[in-house]
């Protein structure tokens, strides 16, 4: 288990580090907190000619109130995004799906932008971002683009990047208006969740509003289900209604199976999680908890 | 003699050094000049090797050497050795260094690099190229016996190494006049020990001396020591093999000769410089050897009351792609089964099965788990049919404390009759049911299903052998300091032996402990012995110990004597010291006395035997001694996602007399966790190509601390007659029973549904999957 050989680079700004990117191109692999690269170059299954280590570029790391909006560079530790009490206030689902990330030590090292770049749809990140509508600013050649998480998660562990673009910021906005909840099951504590969702709703009284559902997990990339979505508009979340929601899910989805978990089995606990997520973010937006 | 550290939770003497970093591993070795091995592994679980290039590895900057079968001398392009044969074992088909003209298994070695770097050492690897002819594989258990299975050794004509049955009384005649025989398929699907330290070696052979050093972290340093001795003709005086500190053994680090074994030292010798290879994670999974896998179909017969009239098991064993440790585990899980019952007629059947898997060997509990597993399956399924309550139904058919010792009428692994020394396993039920509220269970279990939750209680009483012979030895030595070294040759892989074999000869000696040293694992410093397995290191090493402290404090007597011009009767060791009684000022130190028996002139009286304070003593049991215990769970089912959680853990042990229960319960905690690990997250997956599919932590799920939950611990204590210190082995005593306990817990929590657990280890979707089933079947409401 050790690597392939390979030139290594350390850029101290966003400006050097996106000349190594022009200069290298795809020879190049950029190394944010290392949580899933380095593994998979001690194991030879990645083989980049450089490595653009970013962990010196001081400037992709910080947690910004732009009003409505939390900015979030994309070298920031998710250890300090969890402990960010600005996060804790403004985005949080955000603030409750990020302490599923491993254990305390992977969120020491690793960042929210290595996350969403290296785009597991079983990860935790990719779906908040898709439930929140978070924008993912991307810099390169051309200048700056953003992106909507529909339109960056292309497929498993693919993304709408160049290979001389680097992200470089996600926007998330503010959600104080919902209630949200993140469940998931796992195998372990900590480990990726074979399903999980990340729930979002505002009340009127007794009857839902508005929800937004994603699932983890389920397909090439993190999944919404407007279906769903569109089904619990204006209705009690009631035990009749979750079971409706737990067979939409369950008839919608399209997960893969693995070693871990059958299809048929992520497709009906994605059913069970729906409802119990949904029914979670109601009371705590009725509690103010989370609203 | 006055006890002062015998029995007491002292801390370990070990800890400091280790939790400060201060251990020395395998790796920690790094003799100058060190060159870094790594080994090309066979990708394909079956495949005819046609040809090997390895000209652009060698030409690599930085290789030093690349050797293929061919290049090895003939003695290592022999099988390696054959441990322990069997009669039925008729076809003892042992690994070999690198593999010959095919490959059995992945991650058998082909090839070894020899480079200035472990970098550079697999750069090499990747230069080197194999042609292979894929032959299909055989990886399923069951479908390795069916005629035209592709045959792992085409040269024995079968997959079947060895079928062996052993018998108790007249199974049939008592299956024919049962009042009722209930019969259940068992499947225990594969594990691996996964230690936290994987296994490596270092060789240094010194060609002017003629003298090989061999770092290894194995289990069974003298073994390996005497082998390298022989394989390459040198006298054992020549050969010096030191197991280290060592993070973790578990069973699989006893196993000799893994290929590195051999391969590291004969590089050593050939190239005239220190090699080191060191396992990593990779590797171990497909490497190291593995475990669990075996099918049983069984039965039980019981007259109207719940009484055994039975038991019968015929059950296939998967050893992998080679046999060399034997049919140790079949024959663990064979005699373990009848457990703490007494049983009239048993029949027992197994054989052993060749796959293109990685080979079987040992792992902590070495078919215990298995046994327990059937026969506590068995008992619960009679509650259950006879509508009776479980914890009666085993007190039944208990083996009373006044019925020892009690001759099962089994052959057990030592080839010695199974004959249980002592026990009291009412005594270890009564105290568990009390510890887990068994009396209070089923209100408590009406109020959890009111509440709408799957909660469910389990228990399960085992017996495990432990401590089996040939022998161990140590010697103990005062030195002028008056401080005590011991040595013994039992490798240390965490098991606290540095302090609680110092607990014994300190009570002896009669001084501090912290004066006690202990030197493990090292063929310089204690020649004789087998090693550190089948819960026997506290028994026979610590006997040895007991014996040989014992023998010293005899002889310090008798040179006091001497010196102080009394007679020994009148003598008394207390404080490191020998006063003579009624004469306060009389008196010598033992450091004083040491210095006297080794004196520069004069003489060594004929009395004193030998000079200074030291002896050598060896204690060989003739057979083994049988701990025994009873855990008991309360587990809680999510029957819509299939997760558990666990809401209470309880054990009770007797291992005899106990010589450190801190160092005992931490025995216990981990043997349960590992336990937890076995029946609901580790699972080694192979697909039907013989690929592993779980070669990662993060595919192949140890739990983590966060999976565990306190573990209650008691004990009962009766003391073995077979050994002087009246102590049971208790290294494998927390991983025993853990699976039956879940799956009696899970019975219980989804009894509505009449599930019946026969399988471990459960994942959420197999649980899931099983309620299905069980609801499909018609079992009950949603509860």
């Amino acid at each position: 288990m050790k690597p392939a050989p390979f030139q290594y680079a350390a850029p101290e700004t966003v400006e050097e580090s996106l000349a190594l990117l022009r200069a290298f191109g795809e020879e190049g692999k950029v190394l944010a907190g290392g949580q899933s690269l380095v593994p998979l170059l001690n194991m030879r299954l990645a083989r980049p000619s450089v490595l653009i280590d970013l962990n010196r570029v001081r400037e992709l790391s910080y947690i910004r109130d732009e009003g409505m909006t939390v900015a979030i560079g994309a070298m920031t530790r998710q250890r300090a995004v969890e402990l960010s009490g600005l996060v804790r206030e403004r985005l949080p689902l955000l603030a409750e799906a990020v302490r599923y990330i491993g254990h305390p030590q992977i969120r020491n090292r690793g960042t929210i932008g290595g996350s969403l770049a290296h785009a597991d749809p079983a990860a935790e990140l990719p779906v908040v971002a898709l439930v929140l509508g978070a924008q993912l600013v991307i810099r390169g050649p051309k200048g700056t683009r953003s992106l909507r998480p529909e339109e960056f998660f292309v497929s498993y562990l693919r993304t709408a990047l160049e290979p001389e673009e680097l992200l470089v910021e996600v926007r998330f906005p503010a959600h104080r208006a919902y209630g949200t909840a993140y469940l998931e099951v796992a195998r372990r504590h900590g480990d990726y969740a074979l399903v999980g969702v990340a729930a979002m709703v505002r009340m009127e009284g007794e009857r839902c509003a508005e929800a937004r559902l994603g699932f983890t997990g389920v397909g090439p990339v993190p999944v919404r289900l407007p279906e769903v979505e569109e089904a619990v508009a204006g209705r009690h979340l009631d035990d009749a209604t979750l079971a409706e929601v737990g067979r939409i899910v369950a008839d919608r989805l399209e997960p893969q199976s693995d070693i871990h978990a059958s299809a048929a089995y992520r497709r009906e606990v994605a059913g069970v999680l729906a409802g119990r997520a949904l029914r979670l973010a109601a009371a705590r937006f009725k509690g103010g908890e989370g609203g | 003699m006055v006890t002062r550290y015998f029995g007491e939770p002292i801390k370990r003497n070990e800890d400091p050094r280790l939790l400060t970093g201060r251990g020395t591993f395998v790796d920690d070795i790094r003799p100058p000049g060190l060159l870094h091995a790594a080994l090309l592994r066979s990708p394909f679980a079956h495949a005819r090797i046609l040809s090997i290039r390895t000209e652009k590895a060698r030409s690599l900057p930085g290789v030093v050497a690349v050797y293929t079968h061919a290049d090895l001398p003939p003695v290592l392009q022999e099988p390696l050795p054959k441990l322990i044969p069997h009669p039925a074992l008729v076809h003892h088909k042992t690994q070999y260094a690198l593999a010959p003209e095919k490959v059995r298994h992945v991650g058998e070695p082909v090839a070894i690099v020899i480079a200035e770097s472990r970098y550079i050492a697999e750069d090499a690897i990747d230069l080197i190229e194999v042609d292979y002819d894929p032959l299909p594989p055989v990886v399923d258990l069951e479908q390795a016996i069916q005629p035209g299975a592709p045959l792992v050794h085409e040269d024995i004509g079968t997959n079947v190494c060895a079928h062996y049955t052993q018998r108790v009384g007249n199974v049939e005649e008592a299956f024919a006049k049962a009042t009722h025989v209930f019969t259940e398929r068992f499947v225990i699907d594969r594990g691996t020990a996964a230690p936290m330290e994987c296994r490596g070696v270092v060789a240094q052979w010194e060609p002017k001396m003629r003298q090989l050093t061999v770092w290894d972290s194995t289990q069974a340093p003298i073994p390996i020591r005497n082998g390298l001795a022989r394989l390459f003709g040198l006298p054992q005086a020549n050969v010096r093999v030191i197991a280290p500190d060592i993070g973790g053994g578990f069973g699989p680090k006893i196993m000799m000769f893994y290929p590195e074994e051999v391969l590291v030292p004969f590089a050593a010798m050939e190239l005239q410089r220190p090699v080191k290879w060191i396992e990593d994670r990779l590797e171990n999974f497909v490497a190291m050897n593995q475990e669990r896998e075996q099918i049983h179909e069984a039965a039980i017969a019981v007259d109207g009351e719940g009484r055994i009239l039975g038991v019968k098991t015929v059950f296939l064993y998967d050893a992998g792609a080679y046999i060399p440790y034997g049919l140790i585990v079949p024959i663990v899980a064979s005699t373990t089964l009848p457990g703490p019952y007494k049983i009239p007629n048993y029949h027992c059947e197994f054989k052993a099965v060749f796959t293109n898997k990685t080979i079987v060997s040992p792992y902590r509990g070495a078919g215990r788990p298995h046994g327990v597993f059937v026969m506590e399956r068995l008992m619960d399924r009679v509650a259950r049919e006879l509508n009776l309550d479980r914890a009666e139904v085993r007190r039944r058919n208990f083996i009373q404390p006044d019925e020892f010792p009690y001759d099962v009428g089994l052959i057990y692994q030592d080839n010695a009759p199974l004959i249980y020394d002592s026990g009291n396993y009412p005594a270890c039920l009564d105290k568990a049911l009390e510890m887990i509220g068994y009396d209070r269970w089923p209100s408590e279990r009406e109020r959890y299903r009111r509440e709408g939750r799957s909660v469910g209680l389990g228990l399960a009483c085992y017996v495990e052998g432990s401590g089996i012979g040939p022998y161990e030895g140590c010697r103990v030595t005062v030195e002028p300091s008056g401080k005590v070294y011991a040595a013994t040759s039992v490798g240390t892989q965490g098991q606290g032996h540095f302090t609680s074999f110092a607990q014994i000869i300190a009570d002896i000696l009669s001084v501090p402990v912290e004066d006690v040293t202990i030197t493990t694992g090292d063929s310089g410093a204690f020649g004789w012995g087998t090693g550190t397995f089948a819960s026997r290191a506290a028994v026979v090493a610590g006997n040895a110990v007991a014996l040989a402290a014992q023998a010293v404090r005899e002889k310090a007597l008798r040179v006091a004597a001497t010196l102080l011009e009394a007679r020994v009767e009148d003598l008394e060791l207390r404080d490191g010291r020998v006063y003579v009684r009624g004469v306060p000022g009389r008196s010598l130190s033992l450091g004083e006395i040491a210095v006297a028996a080794n004196p520069l002139r004069g003489t060594i009286p004929e009395e004193w035997e030998q000079p200074g304070l030291e002896a050598t003593r060896y204690f060989a049991p003739p057979r083994g001694t049988f701990a025994s215990g009873v855990h008991a769970a309360i587990l809680e089912v999510d029957i819509h996602t299939g997760m558990i959680q666990i809401l209470k853990y309880v054990v009770v042990h007797d291992c005899g007399r106990i010589i450190n229960p801190m160092i005992l319960d931490g025995q216990i905690r981990g043997g349960v966790a590992q336990g937890i690990g076995g029946a609901f997250y580790e699972k080694l997956v192979y697909d039907e190509t013989g690929q592993l599919l779980t070669r990662t932590f993060m595919d192949y799920l140890i739990p983590t601390a966060m999976e565990i939950p306190e573990v209650e611990i008691a004990h009962v204590e009766t003391p073995s007659p077979l050994n002087p210190l009246g102590v049971k082995g208790a290294g494998e005593a927390g991983v025993i029973p853990v699976p039956a306990v879940f799956a009696s817990a899970i019975d219980d929590a989804l009894a509505e549904f009449g599930v019946r657990i026969t399988e471990m280890p459960l994942s959420p979707d197999r649980l899931l999957e099983i309620i299905r089933g069980a609801r499909g079947r018609g079992g009950g409401a949603s509860p």
